[in-house]
């Protein structure tokens, strides 16, 4: 983990210097193309080059931005530590905050350091100078002894006096800038006092009382000075220049100082410092430099006290300490003033300041040694800077600055990782709503399919209980009432079922079955659905292509959905002209000429070709073309319903499709619906590998066209389904197998239609398009007809031309008499108005046209079958009468009265009933070996309900059947039967509660409602006896 | 004229006793399960009805009349007799079982008390109105006319 996150660190710092240099890149490269972009006008190739440093930016930026995404997304899948940036963070600040300190020291001790060897060289220049400009007067005075000893010893008398000296020494007073003043004394023993003084006109007078009272200057008089006491010897001053003239006569040796120099000088024979003192009558602060001059030239290694010996006098010379070292600053003076102090350091501990102001010593100073020449005395020179240091400007502004950058570069690092942080929470955030959409959408899709179910158990109680109100005694208002209550009941249910369907399309879990099915009779089941309900005057027809094979392969149910859908839309839209079903194989339509002018009703319609303009399979011919080829056995058709309605507006055609949708507001409030059919045919029809597409015009009609791939031949399937499908049909087929039927129609489509579903029935057609020409047909004698089919059109367009046709037909003499018959698109009123004015009413043929009501129809016109024309209630009970005769049937209901009604209506159907009060009872009665072939079990009985005695029979029929199975049972003394399964159905009055999974459950095999109904009990009890019922019959 | 006013009167108490609720469908349903097979089916199942009914009432009010009411046992009466009843398609008795059990599925001893006599009465006028119907029914038959069959119903 600790390596991850070295890794990570490592990228996100990578990555925070790329982001740095793509952000200076961009900034210098913006800045650039800035300046580029004013002479690009002028210049292309720059400009080009522009384009692909733009471009190069560009890519730099792009992988900026990817390794942002990337390296975010390789982080973002840590979970732990979370906060291991913070600390980064807080360490990053502190480093830089460490760093721009060390490097503000840094920089202020090497400005400190400057500033100290500035100072050192400052003060050690002056120190030199000092030194020299010293040694000269020191030289020159050196100079002034020998000349004294040459001039003034050596020569008797003297070449010099007090006069000489004085203006000699005025005169090269220039050669000595720093003395203030030279002077000489001799050496007088006191034996040579008396004859010196008289010599010299004054008393040797004695100095160190003047000193210890220092006195003005102007009351200065050496005469007031006390004459020297008596002493061994003295050192008098005899010339003085003038400026120090007041020192002639003084006693050198009585000074405390220039004795200790006179002393010293005479030992050294060199020159000798006294400390600095305050002057005389000047009362600055001074030395004074003695040297002594001897009588005569000594070599340089005498002793002492020869030295002493050989003494003549003293030359000194007064050095002004304070102006001098004042007048060479002043020559050196320079841009940063310094603070000189120039100190007597013989004594160590306590050093005499000779020049400069005693400021307090803290802060930079240099000392620098300085050397006049005496041995013994030793002098110091501190120099000091006279401002304090400026600021380190240079250091604060570096060190602010990389402050500066360090927190930058921190801020940087927190707004990304803030950002990724954000990111991340973001995309948990995101994926949270995800999930909890997912899971709404789910607990929706639920909701909506439990919803649905529990609306429809109810309403399944409500319809049979309308369905049961039905059957009472009920006046006029009151069936409408209940019939318009259970039409809405069932609007409702269907609408529950399209909603179900859509939530199960949405959920994905819709599938399609793969079953056999008679793709015609659905067709013609959708026609008889659709057309009962309609009594406007629009003509409903079917057209299926001969090239469609009888049986197809698919999900009859969804097919049969769909179509109903799309009719059921064009009804409610269409007052007038036609619906039209036409059913291809989709390479046949490719080859389909365009009926021109010629329509169902002769109404206009859209060019149906442009309702699948936009379908692939037609688009990729040669795509469609191979895998038609490479599945043989799959059937592509094409279904197009047709309309002449209102058609659908332009803006409005790309949205029906979408769910409850319809084309606006108005229409819903005209035509009600949800509009979510279309969109539920559109994913039924996707589901079924197929398209759909609509033309419309407004006004005009419209039509709807899809496509769906089915599979060829049911040979895989068991044929008892599609016989099952197409019993009734074959069976009637058969009766009319090889007859001939002349169809009289104009219109080529209708005739095409009708041609299509009498052909059905296995008659030959032939079309003529009016009553001469068929009448011609009939008396060519060459073909016998059986029947004539006219149009009602055509019947009722010239009464006279019909009576002549009826009459004419009766006197030709045929060998076979045919049948006349109109087809009809209603069993309106214009027959009764027709029959009336005496025009002869053939059979009425009602449209629209499907095949069993044709054959059916037929039958009655060619008294070919008897059977038909029975109610409905009544057919289900002769087929119960059927189903039921001989059966054996136990009836279980602990209820006396029940259980009479049951078995008495179970007799009426020929049943051979069995009672029994007791679910016990029908225990016994019903372990094999029985002879009962069915149970009705009432659910709610004492001691053991119905739901128990079921499982417990089943429990029984299955050990028995184990036992036949292994062996231990022989087969014979059961009936023969190895796999004993008594039908038991439910009877219950609640029909409500009884739902059909809870008795499955139980194993039972279905439910009826207790006051037995014939329609349910037929659909019940046809499920197990249908078998039997087909060798029977 | 006399076996056709005798019919005609036989309807009108017909029709009259459907249209006051007495009777339903279920009872045009069992006419139509008599025939020559099974002449007396009605009659037959009316009797049985009769019987069960008065026995259910009894049960009914010996179970009320207890301290300690049962009313697990008092519903399976009630039901029972809702669906002899609902069988034979004596209305008005059924709807009064109908009420009667969800008084019993409240466990109000009170109500239960009024539903029965409610049961009772119009277990009697049921009873009363079917005798009748028979006898007229007799009577038709002695006369030698075929009983009619509303057809609304059938």
């Amino acid at each position: 983990m600790n390596l991850l996150h070295v890794i990570g660190f490592g990228l996100k710092v990578g990555h925070l210097l790329l982001l740095l240099c793509c952000w200076f890149l961009s900034l210098f490269s913006l800045n650039w193309f800035s300046n580029e972009g004013i002479m690009t006008t002028k210049d292309g190739f720059l400009g080009d080059r522009g384009q692909i440093w733009m471009k190069l930016w560009g890519h730099i930026s792009e992988c900026g931005c990817k390794i942002h995404h990337h390296y975010s997304q390789y982080i973002g899948s840590w979970k732990v530590g979370k906060n291991w940036w913070r600390r980064l963070l807080v360490a990053w600040i502190v480093f830089g905050i460490i760093v721009s300190f060390s490097v503000f020291w840094y920089m202020k001790l090497q400005a400190a350091e400057k500033r100290k060897e500035t100072l050192a060289s400052m003060c050690d220049e002056r120190a030199r100078m000092l030194q020299d400009q010293f040694n000269v007067s020191m030289n020159h005075i050196q100079a002034m002894s020998v000349m004294i000893s040459i001039f003034y010893h050596d020569k008797n008398p003297a070449a010099i006096d007090q006069r000489t000296f004085e203006r000699y020494t005025e005169r090269t007073a220039f050669e000595r800038p720093l003395t203030s003043g030279v002077a000489y004394a001799v050496r007088v023993l006191h034996s040579e006092r008396e004859q010196f003084e008289k010599l010299q006109g004054w008393t040797i007078k004695r100095m160190d009382k003047v000193v210890q009272t220092p006195v003005h200057e102007d009351e200065y008089d050496p005469a007031d000075l006390e004459p020297s006491p008596v002493q061994e010897e003295y050192v008098p001053v005899i010339f003085a220049q003038d400026t120090v003239a007041h020192v002639i006569s003084v006693d050198m040796l009585s000074g405390e100082e220039d004795r200790e120099n006179v002393l010293r000088a005479r030992e050294s024979g060199k020159g000798v410092l006294t400390a600095p003192f305050r002057l005389l009558k000047t009362n600055r602060l001074g030395v004074i430099l003695t040297f002594a001059v001897y009588k005569r030239d000594l070599p340089p290694s005498v002793t002492p006290a020869e030295r002493i010996q050989a003494i003549a006098g003293y030359l000194g010379g007064i050095f002004d300490i304070e102006s001098l070292v004042e007048k060479l600053l002043q020559q050196l003076a320079s841009k940063q003033t310094i603070l000189v102090n120039v100190y007597d350091t013989t004594n160590f501990s306590h050093p005499i300041g000779m020049y400069g102001s005693n400021a307090s010593s803290d802060g930079m100073h240099h000392v620098s040694g300085l050397n006049f020449g005496d041995p013994f005395r030793k002098h110091e020179m501190h120099c000091r800077f006279k401002q304090k240091p400026p600021w380190p400007w240079v250091a604060i502004s570096t060190s602010v600055g990389i402050l500066i950058i360090s927190l930058l570069v921190g801020q940087i690092f927190h707004a990304t990782m803030n950002r990724i942080a954000k990111v991340e929470d973001d995309y948990h955030e995101m994926m949270g709503l995800k999930k909890r959409a997912e899971a709404a959408d789910v607990a929706k899709s639920q909701f909506l399919a439990t919803v649905s179910h529990e609306i429809r158990t109810p309403m399944n109680g409500v319809l049979g209980m309308l369905h049961m109100l039905m059957d009472t005694e009920l006046d006029e208002t009151q069936q409408d009432y209940v019939r318009t209550a259970r039409e809405s009941g069932k609007a409702l249910v269907s609408l529950i079922n399209e909603v179900l369907d859509q939530a199960k399309i949405e959920s994905g879990k819709l599938e399609l079955e793969a079953v056999c099915f008679d793709l015609r009779g659905i067709l013609d089941g959708v026609l008889s659905l659709s057309g009962k309900s309609q009594d406007k005057k629009v003509e409903l027809a079917v057209y299926v292509s001969n090239k469609i094979p009888a049986t197809l392969v698919g999900d009859p149910g969804r097919f049969r959905q769909i179509v109903t859908n799309l009719v059921g839309n064009s009804i409610k839209f269409t007052d007038k002209g036609h619906i039209f079903v036409t059913v291809h194989l989709v390479e046949e339509v490719a080859e389909l000429e365009v009926e021109t002018g010629s329509t169902l009703s002769g109404l206009p319609v859209v060019d149906r070709r442009l309702s699948w303009a936009g379908f692939r399979t037609f688009n990729q011919e040669g795509i469609h073309a191979s895998s038609a080829s490479s599945f043989p056995d799959q059937v592509h058709i094409i279904v197009s319903v047709e309309d002449t309605g209102h058609g659908i507006p332009v803006e409005a055609q790309s949205r029906v499709f979408n769910p409850f949708m319809q084309v606006g507001p108005s229409i819903t409030r005209t035509h009600g619906g949800t509009g979510i059919g279309l969109s539920i045919s559109k994913c039924l029809v996707h589901l079924m590998k197929g398209e759909i597409g609509l033309a419309s015009s407004p006004q005009i009609g419209s039509t709807f066209t899809f496509t769906a791939v089915f599979t060829n031949g049911c040979s895989g399937f068991n044929d008892q389904m599609s016989q099952q499908v197409n019993n009734e049909t074959i069976s009637i087929s058969s009766e009319f197998q090889g007859m001939r039927a002349l169809l009289v129609d104009p219109n080529p489509v209708r005739a095409k239609v009708s041609q299509y579903h009498v052909e059905r029935l296995g008659i030959q057609v032939k079309i003529v398009p009016n009553l001469n020409l068929g009448l011609s047909s009939l008396s060519s004698r060459k073909k016998t007809f059986n029947m004539i089919l006219i149009e009602e059109e055509i019947w009722d367009e010239d009464s006279g031309m019909s009576v002549l046709f009826h009459n004419s037909v009766r006197m030709m003499n045929l060998m076979v008499v045919p049948r006349m018959l109109l087809l009809s698109n209603s069993t309106s009123s214009s027959r009764s108005s027709s029959s009336a004015s005496g025009v002869p009413t053939p059979f009425v043929v009602t449209k629209p046209l499907r095949a069993s009501m044709l054959a059916a129809s037929l039958q009655r016109a060619m008294g070919v079958g008897n059977r038909g024309n029975h109610r409905n209630g009544e057919l289900h009970m002769l087929s119960l009468r059927n189903l039921l005769h001989g059966r054996k049937i136990l009836v279980v209901d602990d209820n006396p009265v029940n259980l009479r009604v049951a078995a008495g209506a179970l007799k009426k159907y020929g049943a051979d009933v069995v009672n029994a009060e007791r679910g016990k009872e029908a225990i016994s009665l019903l372990t094999p070996p029985h002879q009962i072939d069915a149970c009705f079990m009432d659910i709610q009985m004492p001691e053991m309900d119905g739901f128990e005695a079921t499982k417990r029979i089943r429990d029984i029929e299955s050990s028995v059947n184990v036992r036949i199975q292994r062996g231990e049972l022989a087969v014979e003394a059961y009936e023969n039967v190895s796999n004993w399964h008594v039908p038991i159905l439910a009877m219950t009055a609640d029909v409500i509660h009884a739902t059909s999974e809870e008795c499955v459950r139980c194993g039972m095999d279905g439910y009826v409602s207790k006051p037995f109904e014939a329609e349910q009990l037929y659909r019940e009890v046809s499920r197990f006896f249908h078998a039997v019922t087909d060798e029977d019959t | 004229m006399e076996v056709e006013q005798l019919q005609r009167s036989f309807l009108e108490y017909i029709a009259a006793l459907f249209r006051e609720g007495f009777l339903d469908g279920q009872f045009s349903q069992l006419q139509l399960l008599q025939d020559e097979s099974n002449p007396d089916f009605v009659v037959e199942v009316v009797s049985l009805f009769f019987e069960d009914s008065e026995r259910l009432l009894n049960d009914l009010t010996k179970a009320l009349d207890q301290q300690n009411v049962d009313f697990k046992r008092i519903d399976a009466h009630v039901h029972q007799l809702k669906g002899s009843s609902s069988s034979i398609g004596a209305h008005r008795v059924k709807n009064a079982c109908i009420t009667f059990r969800n008084f019993c599925d409240e466990r109000n001893v009170e109500a239960c008390l009024r539903c029965l006599q409610e049961v009772k009465q119009e277990y009697l006028l049921a009873k009363t109105k079917l005798e009748a119907l028979f006898r007229l029914e007799q009577q038709i038959v002695a006369a030698g006319g075929a009983i009619p069959i509303l057809d609304e119903f059938s």
